[in-house]
Order: C-alpha cells, then sequence, then structure tokens
C-alpha cells in the first residue's frame, strides 16, 4: 500500500514526465525509482519499463525489460548500468522470449505407476513435505539433499541453506557452479583468504594488455568482450592475447592467439614466472611487502574412485627456493610439451613483466573446469603478484564466471556443503553467528562437509542419498560421466524433485515436478562477476501455479513445522530474506547494500561502506580496510595480510589420448545457447541460428578420417558414445588430434561420453580433457 | 517536508558524471530517459531548511546545464506529526 508521501512523490514523477513528453513526445524513461514495482505511463506510450539483470550469464548486463499488458514485450540494454553501458548481447535482447515457450509448466507434476500425472501445487508440495519427512525419519537427515545453482536468486539460495543446513541439520547442499566456478572460489581462497574478485569491470577501461586464458569471450561473455574491442579502438596501443586449445572467435579478434596443448597451461604460467624472474622484472618492493611464497601437495590424484579425499596443506618456501622450483619450466622445455613457440612465451612473460603496461587477465572455464583448477587459478595470480600488478585500476587478474548468480548466490551464500553465508561450516564462528542469526542451537548446524556434486550424485547412486530436490539447473545434461548419475537417480528407493520452467532431461527422472516463477516472474537479486548485487522487481505475472523456488521451500519447510523460521508472506519475503541475509555479512569486508539503494539502482558492489561502494579491494586507495593498515596494499584476508604466492607444478590430465581413444575431446558453450539449452533453445530466433550440436574437428583429421561437414559421425570414449553431425571450418577450429562439443542440445548429449575427474582441491569437474574416437557413420 | 520534481539537463558529455552526482546525495531519486539526455529528479526532504539547502548544492552542480522545477508539494499531513 501507498503511503501518503510515496503517493505525492509518485504525483511529482508522473508532472515532470508529462512535462518532458510535451518537449520530447518519443522520450521514454526507466521507472527505476518507483516502490512497489507498480506500473508508470511513459510518454505516449503504453510499454512500463523497468530494470532487470540479464537471466543469462555471469556478466550481469543491466536490461531495462517493457511490459505492455501483463506481458514482457521489449528488452533494451539499461544505459545506466555501469557493467554494459546500454549493450546487450543476442541471448540478452531475446530473453523475455525464454518466458513464453509453448511448453512452459504451469502445473505440478507426481510420478504415478510410472507416469507423470497433473497435480495441483499444493497436493505436490504436500508430497514433497511428506517424502522429505519420511525419508529422514528412516534414513537420517544426511539422506535429504538439495542440488541448486548459480541461477538461483539470492534469497532462493538462502532459504534453502537456512532450511537445510539451520533446521533440518545437513550440509547436503550443492550448486551447479561446483561444475564451473568452485576452482576459481578455492584459488580465491588460497591465494587471498577471501573470494571474489579485488578489481571490477572498469580494469577494461584502464588496461593497456588483455590476456584471455582458456576463455573464449566473444561468445560466452559478448558484452565484456565488446568493451575490449571499443578500448582497443579508442586507444589503439591496447593489445588482445588469447591463449587457447582451439581457435575461436575469440582467437580471430585478438592481437595474437596462442595454441597451447591441453593441460600444457600449467607449464606455461610458470615459464612466465621463470623468464619474469630471470629478466628482473620482479616488483622486488610489492613482493617483498606484500607476498608470500608457499608450496602445495603434489601428485593430489583425480577424484575418480567414489568417497575420494584430499587435504591441502600448505608450507613456507623462501623466494628462492620458488626459484628453483621454476628452473624445471624454461621456455625451451615448456615450448616442447606444450607446443607454444619459445619467443610466444617469452612474449607473453614480457607483457606482464613491463612495468609500463597494464595488464587485465580474464579466465573462465579452461582454467576452471580443470583437473588443476585450483593449481590454474593459483599460477595466474602467481604471475600477477610476481609483478605487483594487481588491485589497481587496470592492473587486475579476473576470474569471470558463466551464471548470473554463481557469486551472488553459490559463492556469497554459501549454496555448497562446506559452506555458511558467514563462512565454512568447520568454523565454530561462522556456526555461531548463523545459529544466532536464525535462532537456532548452534549444536544443530553440522560441522562437517558432505558431499560436493559429482560425490553427492555418487552418494544417490549409491544409496546414501535417498532425497533430492533439485532447482534451476539440469544437471541430467550437465553432469559428466552421465549415465552413473542418471541411472543412479532413476534406482528404486530414490525421491527426485525437480524444480524448473520447462520439462528436460532432468524433469525425465523426477517423480514430482514444481512449475517455477522464472526471473521477472518474481522479485529477486542476483550477483555478478564484479561483486555488484542486482536487484529487480517483479514485472509479469508467472504462469499458471507457477512459484518462486524461495517460496517453494518456504512452503515445504512449513509443512516441515518450521513456520516460525519463515514467518513472511509471500510478498514480502524477498526484501525480508535479504535484510536478514545482510547481517551475515555486516562488516567493512563484505558490507552489502540496503535494499531500498538495491532497488533504485542498477546494481551496487560490495564492500559497500559509509554509502560507497568498493572499487578496488585490499588497495589502500579504494578499500577502507586496507587503508587502516597500510598506504598502499593490505591483503586483509589472509592473518599475515599479505598474498600467499603458491607454487603449483605440471602434473599430466586424469586421462590422454592413445591409440584406441586417440583424440582429446573438449566440450563447451556457443553464443546463441546458454548452458543446457532449456530456456534459448525455445527461443524461435537462437534455436534457428544453431538448432543442434555437433563436433568441429580440424580439417586435417576430418580429411584423413574420410569425414566431410554435415556427415554424421560416433564420438566414442569409456564412458559412452553419441552421434552428431561432423562440423567442418564451421564455428570454431581444434587444433590437430582434437574435438570440440557444446553442450546445449538435450538430443545429443556429449557428457554420455565425458570424464568425471575433478581437481581434487575444488571438487570442479575437468570437461575439456577425455580421450575419444571419433567414426564416420553416414554421409 | 517537501517534495518536488525537475526536469534536469546535463552540460554536453556529463550526463554519467551528473548522474552519478545526483544518485549520491540521499535525497534525490533520478529517473533517466532511456533515449534522451534529460532526467527527472525527485527531491524529498524533511523541511523547508534543508529543502534550501539542497536547493543551493543542486545549483552548485557545474553538470547541470538547466534545472526546472515542474512540480512540488509540502506534505502537511506528516509535518504536523
Amino acid at each position: 500500500m501507498l503511503t501518503r508521501r510515496q503517493f505525492l512523490k509518485r504525483m511529482a514523477g508522473a508532472a515532470a514526465v508529462t512535462a518532458a513528453t510535451a518537449l520530447a513526445p518519443d522520450i521514454t524513461f526507466a521507472r527505476t525509482f518507483l516502490a512497489g514495482g507498480e506500473a508508470a505511463p511513459t510518454a505516449q506510450d503504453d510499454i512500463v519499463w523497468d530494470k532487470a539483470p540479464c537471466r543469462f550469464c555471469g556478466v550481469g548486463c543491466g536490461l531495462l525489460i517493457g511490459v505492455r499488458n501483463g506481458r514482457a514485450v521489449a528488452v533494451k540494454g539499461d544505459p545506466d548500468s555501469p557493467v554494459n553501458k546500454g549493450l546487450a548481447c543476442v541471448k540478452g535482447y531475446h530473453a523475455i522470449l525464454a518466458l513464453y515457450g509453448q511448453d512452459r509448466l504451469t502445473t505440478a507434476y507426481v510420478r504415478r505407476n510410472g507416469k507423470l500425472e497433473p497435480v495441483p501445487v499444493q497436493e505436490a508440495l504436500d508430497i514433497v513435505a511428506q517424502n522429505m519427512k519420511e525419508t529422514i525419519d528412516q534414513h537420517g537427515k544426511d539422506a535429504v539433499a538439495i542440488y541448486g545453482s548459480g541461477q538461483w536468486t539470492i534469497p532462493d539460495g538462502y532459504v534453502a541453506v537456512k532450511l537445510f543446513k539451520g533446521l533440518i541439520g545437513t550440509n547436503n547442499v550443492e550448486a551447479n557452479a561446483r561444475l564451473c566456478m568452485a576452482s576459481a572460489v578455492v584459488g580465491f581462497l588460497t591465494a587471498f583468504g577471501l573470494d571474489e574478485p579485488m578489481g571490477n569491470y572498469a580494469d577494461i577501461d584502464h588496461a593497456d594488455v588483455f590476456i584471455l586464458w582458456g576463455n573464449n569471450m566473444a561468445e560466452m561473455h559478448p558484452v565484456l568482450f565488446s568493451r575490449m574491442l571499443e578500448q582497443r579502438r579508442l586507444r589503439p596501443h591496447v593489445k588482445i592475447v588469447d591463449i587457447a586449445t582451439r581457435t575461436t572467435r575469440t582467437s580471430v579478434a585478438a592481437d595474437k592467439a596462442i595454441l597451447m596443448a591441453p593441460q600444457s597451461d600449467l607449464a606455461l604460467a610458470n615459464a612466465i614466472c621463470y623468464e619474469i624472474v630471470r629478466n628482473g622484472w620482479v616488483n622486488e618492493e610489492f613482493v617483498r611487502r606484500h607476498v608470500a611464497f608457499k608450496k602445495g601437495k603434489t601428485n593430489i590424484g583425480y577424484g575418480l574412485e567414489d568417497n575420494f579425499t584430499f587435504k591441502d596443506e600448505l608450507t613456507d618456501i623462501a623466494f628462492e627456493e620458488y626459484v628453483e622450483y621454476l628452473q624445471d619450466y624454461t621456455p625451451e622445455k615448456v615450448s616442447a610439451m606444450s607446443g607454444v613457440p619459445v619467443e610466444d612465451i617469452k612474449f607473453l612473460a614480457a607483457l606482464y613483466g613491463d612495468p609500463n603496461k597494464k595488464v587485465t587477465t580474464f579466465w573462465c572455464m579452461g582454467v576452471n573446469q580443470h583437473v588443476r583448477g585450483t593449481w590454474m587459478n593459483n599460477l595466474i595470480y602467481n604471475i600477477h603478484l610476481l609483478t605487483g600488478k594487481i588491485s589497481e585500476p587496470g592492473n587486475s587478474p579476473f576470474s569471470l564466471t558463466g551464471q548470473p548468480s554463481a557469486c551472488g548466490t553459490v559463492r556469497e551464500v554459501g549454496t555448497l556443503t562446506q559452506r555458511l553465508p558467514g563462512g565454512p561450516v568447520t568454523s565454530e564462528k561462522a556456526r555461531k553467528q548463523a545459529a544466532e542469526i536464525w535462532d537456532v542451537p548452534v549444536e544443530q548446524i553440522p560441522d562437517t562437509p558432505t558431499y560436493h556434486t559429482v560425490e553427492m550424485f555418487r552418494a544417490l547412486d549409491r544409496g546414501e542419498i535417498r532425497f533430492m530436490w533439485i532447482q534451476v539447473t539440469n544437471p541430467m545434461v550437465s553432469l559428466p560421466k552421465l549415465r552413473r548419475y542418471r541411472d543412479g537417480a532413476l534406482k528404486d528407493g530414490r525421491f527426485i524433485v525437480v524444480s524448473d520452467v520447462y520439462f528436460t532431461p532432468t524433469t525425465d527422472v523426477a517423480d514430482v515436478i514444481l512449475p517455477s516463477a522464472m526471473w521477472i516472474e518474481r522479485e529477486g537479486f542476483f550477483g555478478n562477476s564484479e561483486r555488484r548485487t542486482q536487484h529487480w522487481n517483479k514485472m509479469v505475472e508467472p504462469p499458471g501455479e507457477a512459484m518462486s523456488d524461495s517460496w517453494q521451500l518456504i512452503e515445504v519447510a512449513r509443512r516441515l513445522g518450521y513456520e516460525k523460521w519463515f514467518p513472511w508472506s509471500e510478498e514480502e519475503h524477498v526484501r525480508a530474506v535479504w535484510e536478514e541475509y545482510r547481517q551475515f555479512h555486516a562488516n567493512p569486508k563484505h558490507n552489502m547494500a540496503p535494499y531500498e539503494e538495491l532497488k533504485r539502482r542498477p546494481g551496487v558492489m560490495w564492500p559497500f561502506v559509509n554509502g560507497k561502494e568498493t572499487l578496488w579491494r585490499y588497495n589502500a586507495k579504494y578499500d577502507p580496510v586496507a587503508a587502516e593498515k597500510s598506504q598502499d596494499f593490505y591483503f586483509y584476508g589472509k592473518p599475515d595480510g599479505k598474498a600467499w604466492l603458491i607454487f603449483r607444478p605440471y602434473e599430466p590430465p586424469a586421462e590422454v589420448p592413445d591409440e584406441e581413444y586417440p583424440f582429446w575431446l573438449s566440450t563447451g558453450r556457443v553464443l546463441e545457447h546458454w548452458h543446457t539449452g532449456s530456456m534459448t533453445r525455445r527461443i524461435p530466433v537462437l534455436h534457428r541460428s544453431m538448432p543442434h550440436a555437433y563436433v568441429e574437428l580440424h580439417p586435417d583429421d576430418a580429411r584423413e578420417l574420410g569425414i566431410r561437414h554435415g556427415d554424421v559421425v560416433r564420438v566414442v570414449s569409456r564412458r559412452g558414445e553419441i552421434v552428431l553431425p561432423a562440423a567442418v571450418n564451421f564455428r570454431g577450429l581444434p587444433a590437430r588430434g582434437m574435438v570440440f562439443v557444446p553442450f546445449f542440445d538435450e538430443t545429443m548429449l556429449i557428457n554420455e561420453v565425458t570424464l568425471d575427474a575433478f581437481c581434487p582441491l575444488s571438487k570442479e569437474p575437468d570437461y575439456k580433457k577425455c580421450a575419444v574416437r571419433v567414426e564416420r557413420v553416414s554421409s | 517536508m517537501p517534495v518536488k520534481s525537475y526536469l534536469v539537463y546535463p552540460v554536453a558529455g556529463k550526463a554519467a558524471e551528473l548522474a552519478r552526482t545526483l544518485r549520491a546525495m540521499p535525497e534525490c531519486e533520478l529517473i533517466p530517459a532511456t533515449n534522451r539526455h534529460l532526467f527527472i529528479l525527485i527531491t524529498d526532504t524533511p523541511n523547508e531548511q534543508a529543502e534550501k539547502a539542497l536547493e543551493q548544492r543542486l545549483l552548485g552542480i557545474e553538470s547541470i546545464q538547466c534545472l526546472a522545477l515542474v512540480a512540488a508539494y509540502r506534505d502537511e499531513e506528516e509535518e504536523s506529526c
């Protein structure tokens, strides 16, 4: 209900709109100031515009959504958003069409006698709660699990953590960000003690050199890529270097593209450090004052066996010892194993080492989805730490994300088995904080992590987990070595609940399907790659009985007897959750902006201290926490106030090509589709432009195999096989001996073939390296 | 307890700077036009004295080319509480 004062402000705003329209009849306004998400007439149009972050990737572009007669009808980039400055990519411009697929779920379904039957949502929620309760009674609280997503809004993830960790008392909470960002998280935590980048996208406006590692930004983060290209246009000395295992659109647009053998990135990064040391390019003053040298365990395994465990131990080393380790990584030795010419290794080192060049490194899945993903993150930090190029405008090691709230929800709320919103579950301080905010006994919050994602699905297969609730993700397309986990989910005695907006291969294994309200059909928050939290209003009604994921969880929590902990109405719960959640981060290292601030602005970066965003963390010029301790830098995430440079060696991948399986397989995404394609394949223009998956081959390999573009081929590994069309000289160009398959197509599931090896530190699977053979089937 | 609305024209090339300046003022709410360099500014101050002080601050912002008052209300009901 409007207060009198809100009414007066609305009147004042409406008068101004009228006046502006008289001056410029076609003028339109973003109505970001209005409370309650109610419509304000704009100019002479009946389209009402409101702000929302894009639904798709982790860049977090600000969009303006136009709504007419209760339906989203238009999208434009928000010129006020510092992220995209009015730009959007092809997925963003078509984002609203994902709301209106013909087979949108509008009611719940329950599987009876093997068939899904539509039922009212309230009845389905009763069944979910009943099965959850029975499972806990019969098998214990660790027999129930929730598997969410970096597409969960912040309130969704927060409610899930509170319900499962705080009230039920199990750490069986995971999210699909384990599959894409976990190595970045552990990389940050090991090097700096705190998660998420120190810089922000404004680094793009300051850097002289961009080094892209395993990161096809032209297709995966096109708006940021456009911003880089624009900087190169405006400042012609700016250079872009692409380091990859495959030639992509990014490679073509770069000033220099460097191809390396899979897994050799570990050696290449060390070779760059070797050259930096050898040439005297170490920023000695910075290193002496701000860097501690460490090393960790080696020969750490690949997690291929069930119940795999690993715990790293970091020990101090001297700078001289570190330099000794680098002697194994001369450019000549690394060139021989990586295929990167010696002069290119020296060129990269010279770019990083030039004290007059500001260098920003961007990386994404090529580095993170890696059996040594944490190590690769550490090694990139090592380069920036040796040269002191960190935490200031343009000098920035910057890990990008793939999902709109991988940071905001999974990493900041802590929807992973080992996390709570305020710290790890192993921390008594974090558990006490959670117990106090949630008003539960501290002993109710378990102090030991249970299952990371791969192991959680193995536990489902083994029968240790009996009930799993999957929200806003599609693991029956995205998990590696898929057949084992699909078969496990289908075993007797398993109960699977899936909350989604469309039928998917994951709903195929569901016992109950709950229809979810999507994106602007409910109020929410996302947090993007640069620590920016963005709020949006509910703009349109969800179809049928669809309900937000957070409200589904609250409905079930109430049925389990936890109403006291979720006392809010559906309309007010997002705001209430935000204010409760903010308490976890109420300190100058992570303070989040108040609700009203987020509601009126196109996103606010944390730490939000004294009404200001902290643009570059650990730098006293920008970060008040650092300024308390130092005149320049202070890495306050570690007890010694230093960043940790951790030596990590080269180790081979879990599987390499051999005579039987002679090709490397790498998987990934394409511009037109987002992740498993459940939304973008329902957007006609995107589906038409990229209607199905394909296997991309080098032309010489194709010729040797007698394969031509469009031929039907079989890709076979030790785990399984799929049949799909060959692509030669199509979107990308793999190196010889390598094939690439995008994973968006549920009709051609490449994860039948992939391997479930993971980084022993982060537990993130390696989707970029396994061995396959390719056979021609027909033309 | 005045509530006022203005049309605000930025100096050429200073629209982003002006938006940042106004958004940093807690009494101000800004509604940018999406296809023109023009803002609607709504101000909300607790009393006449604060209103006058805000007005002086607005007039001192160099990135404003023109500030045109459109509407003004006094919230007497709340003021008397």
